[in-house]
């Protein structure tokens, strides 16, 4: 991969009396609990270290307190980190002069907030010029930007309303649009979304990712609920006590909690949204159609199964037989092809459990994974699905997942 | 055994002696500034005929405020000139304008310092409690040492007094400025003057006007007391009065000032509100 567009080092923040020596406690290994009942002094960031990557959606999740308003506040350095660095395109932003220090706040960084934090003195518009208008862009060119950002999240119409006559989902519309009017690379979002009700949040998520899709923004996206995370995240960083727990992607975190911590947040996940065909799909038993169905029947006696896939020699799905039909061949010399079922319900690897359950329900056969090509990559009985809904780890195959 | 009083009034009367010999050259342009100002504000209400002064405020009133403002503003002020307290009313309104101004001008960047200081604000918070508790009455003092005799004592008791509220509210409405808001300014990169002037002062207005309402108020209910050292206006008619014992005289020059009172009121509690 190239460079990271952002680079946290080593970053905590301690609130309190004398930070420094709270600092010294955590490299001394002591924890956000022990400190706090030491000193009285609170840790809300725990020695961060990660990188992102231009263009991504990176997303910090974690419990009420466990430290994400801190933690993004000191890419901006709203809050001053008390140790670590912050690197921006290479940069240390924490040991930046105030001058240079507001010229990438002006330019590189743009940020969304959750309570949408508008000017209400100021109309829409005015609103979406106010970044532009820090850094002394003639009028014209504000106006013509801050248009354009507003057409861009769909507020065109309201440049004159106020705040306070607009709706919330409306309200961080304008809030993005700010945010956006200045093209900084990096769009800083601290819980942009949880104030909006559940369907208004759903829109502005795929407006995200649409928005997303056009402008290749890198963004840091804080959340506390997980389906949000997992909507957005390219990767997601998990939060506790101030320190980060684990970072990886949606699935690497669903499948491989790094402890009982992320375990419990995953607890509620809704799987089926999540996990796909290849998660709960098993080795199939596949046949070449020529070895007959003498030797079918054998097989589904040895494994215990009801039915088998018939393959052709480049592994292509061609159908299925039963054991009924194979023992009726057998009797009446016939071949596998003359018998077989052709007509077969199959899914790609990558659909949905949602959107699985409803064909498992219904199929008599176990329904077939196959690839483009139509290769038998493997098969989904019922009661994997349903174990998989369940949380039941056994039952994901995560090592046949990639 | 008996100790010995402290003499407390020595020292004041040595100290305020000190002052006014160092710094008379000081307080002599500063009275002068201020007289030349009042003079001012009078001649040119004075020269403008009472109808159309009248006129121009109901004006004003139905201009910041509402109909029945303007209907009492008009009537109110009739009622004065039928009554025959224009002249002392423009004295007083005079002397309040000058306080007001003064008070505004000198609060208002008071408050916005301390505003952005915990430290300012803890020093300049008790100076305010003790303007404001001490008799309005002990002002009249030094401001005569210091100015003389006539209406610019009687302003500079006024201010002292007046001014608190001013600089109180102006503090207080910038702090009260959300937070958030304030990060989202200094997460545009705002410079400090940028976040004041767009921000935190458009913010604070509707509380600042308060302040300065309040600090008209003030400076009427002190329009008497500097009457006490020579103070021309209505404030002189009622003193008269009283040392003269007229009821009906001092009942009709105190009436003035309560109608004076609500005008004055009604208008700077509307300024700045209205968008
Ligand atoms: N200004 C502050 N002073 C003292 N403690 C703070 C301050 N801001 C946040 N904290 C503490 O730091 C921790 C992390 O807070 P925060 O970053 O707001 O969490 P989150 O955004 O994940 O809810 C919490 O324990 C909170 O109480
Ligand atoms: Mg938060």
């Amino acid at each position: 991969m190239n460079d990271p567009k952002i680079e946290v080092r080593n970053v905590s923040k301690i609130f309190g009396k004398s930070p420094q020596q709270g600092v010294k406690m955590l490299n001394e290994g002591m924890t956000k609990k022990e400190i706090l009942e030491k000193t009285g002094m609170t840790v809300g960031v725990n020695k961060a270290s990660f990188k992102v990557y231009a263009g991504e959606i990176f997303v910090i999740m974690g419990l009420s307190g466990s430290g994400k308003s801190t933690l993004v506040r000191m890419f901006n350095r709203l809050i001053d980190p008390t140790s670590g660095e912050v690197l921006i395109d290479g940069q240390d932003i924490v040991k930046m002069k105030p001058k240079d220090l507001r010229e990438v706040r002006r330019t590189k960084l743009g940020m969304v907030f959750q309570k949408f934090a508008l000017f209400p003195h100021r109309t829409v518009l005015s609103n979406t010029e106010y970044g532009l208008e820090m850094r002394g862009i003639d009028k014209k060119t504000q106006r013509e930007k801050a248009m354009e950002a507003l057409r861009l999240v769909g507020l065109e119409g309201y440049e004159n309303s106020y705040p306070s006559e607009l709706s919330g989902g409306m309200q961080q519309r304008v809030g993005l649009a700010r945010a956006l009017a200045n093209d900084p690379d990096i769009l800083l979002m601290d819980e942009a979304f949880s104030a909006l009700d559940p369907l208004i949040r759903k829109d502005m998520q795929n407006e995200l990712l649409e928005l997303q899709e056009k402008m290749e923004k890198t963004i840091i996206f804080i959340t506390h609920d997980l389906d949000e995370a997992l909507r957005l995240g390219d990767r997601i960083a998990l939060m506790r006590d101030g320190s980060i727990v684990q970072i990886g992607t949606a699935e690497e975190i669903l499948i491989n909690p790094a402890n009982d911590y992320v375990e419990r947040f995953v607890e509620d996940v809704d799987l089926s949204k999540v996990l796909t065909a290849a998660h709960v799909m098993k080795r199939p038993e596949k046949l070449l159609a020529e070895r007959g169905p003498r030797v079918a029947l054998q097989i589904m006696k040895e494994v215990g199964i009801s039915s088998v896939y018939i393959v052709d020699k480049g592994r292509k799905l061609i159908g299925a037989i039963t054991a009924q039909d194979a023992a009726d061949a057998v009797k009446n010399g016939k071949k596998i092809e003359e018998v077989m079922i052709r007509d077969i319900q199959t899914v790609s690897p990558d659909t949905l459990l949602t959107d699985l359950l409803e064909c498992v329900a219904t199929a008599s056969l176990p329904v077939a994974v196959v690839d483009e090509e139509n290769r038998l990559e493997g098969i989904i009985v019922r009661g994997a699905v349903l174990a998989a809904l369940a949380g039941d780890e056994i039952q994901l195959n995560g090592k046949e997942v990639n | 055994m008996a100790i010995p009083k402290i003499p407390l009034a020595e020292w004041i009367d040595h100290f305020v002696n000190f002052l006014r010999d160092t710094l008379e050259p000081f307080f002599n342009l500063i009275s002068d500034g201020i007289g030349s100002f009042v003079d001012l504000l009078v001649w040119l209400l004075t020269i403008i005929p009472p109808s159309i002064l009248i006129i121009l405020f109901t004006g004003i009133a139905l201009w910041v405020s509402r109909w029945s403002t303007a209907i009492f503003t008009a009537i109110g002020l009739l009622l004065i000139y039928n009554l025959g307290y224009w002249d002392g009313t423009i004295d007083t309104l005079a002397l309040v304008l000058t306080s007001v101004i003064i008070s505004i001008v000198i609060g208002i960047p008071i408050g916005i310092g301390i505003s952005q200081n915990d430290r300012a604000r803890n020093i300049v918070t008790p100076i305010l409690d003790f303007m404001q508790t001490m008799p309005a009455f002990v002002y009249l003092i030094p401001a005569i040492l210091f100015f003389g005799i006539g209406v610019v004592p009687g302003i500079i008791a006024s201010v002292i007094f007046a001014m608190p509220p001013t600089i109180r509210l102006s503090n207080l409405g910038i702090r009260q400025v959300p937070e958030d808001l304030i990060e989202a300014a200094n997460a545009f990169g705002s410079t400090t003057k940028q976040k004041l002037l767009k921000v935190q002062l458009p913010l604070a207005m509707p509380t600042i006007m308060a302040g300065i309402n309040q600090s008209v108020m003030l400076s009427l209910s002190m329009v008497v007391i500097a009457s006490l050292v020579g103070a021309p206006g209505l404030g002189a008619d009622v003193y008269r009065a009283v040392t003269q014992i007229k009821v009906g005289v001092g009942f009709e020059a105190g009436f003035v000032i309560v109608i004076l009172a609500i005008i004055l009121d009604r208008i700077s509690q509307n300024i700045g509100i209205k968008k």
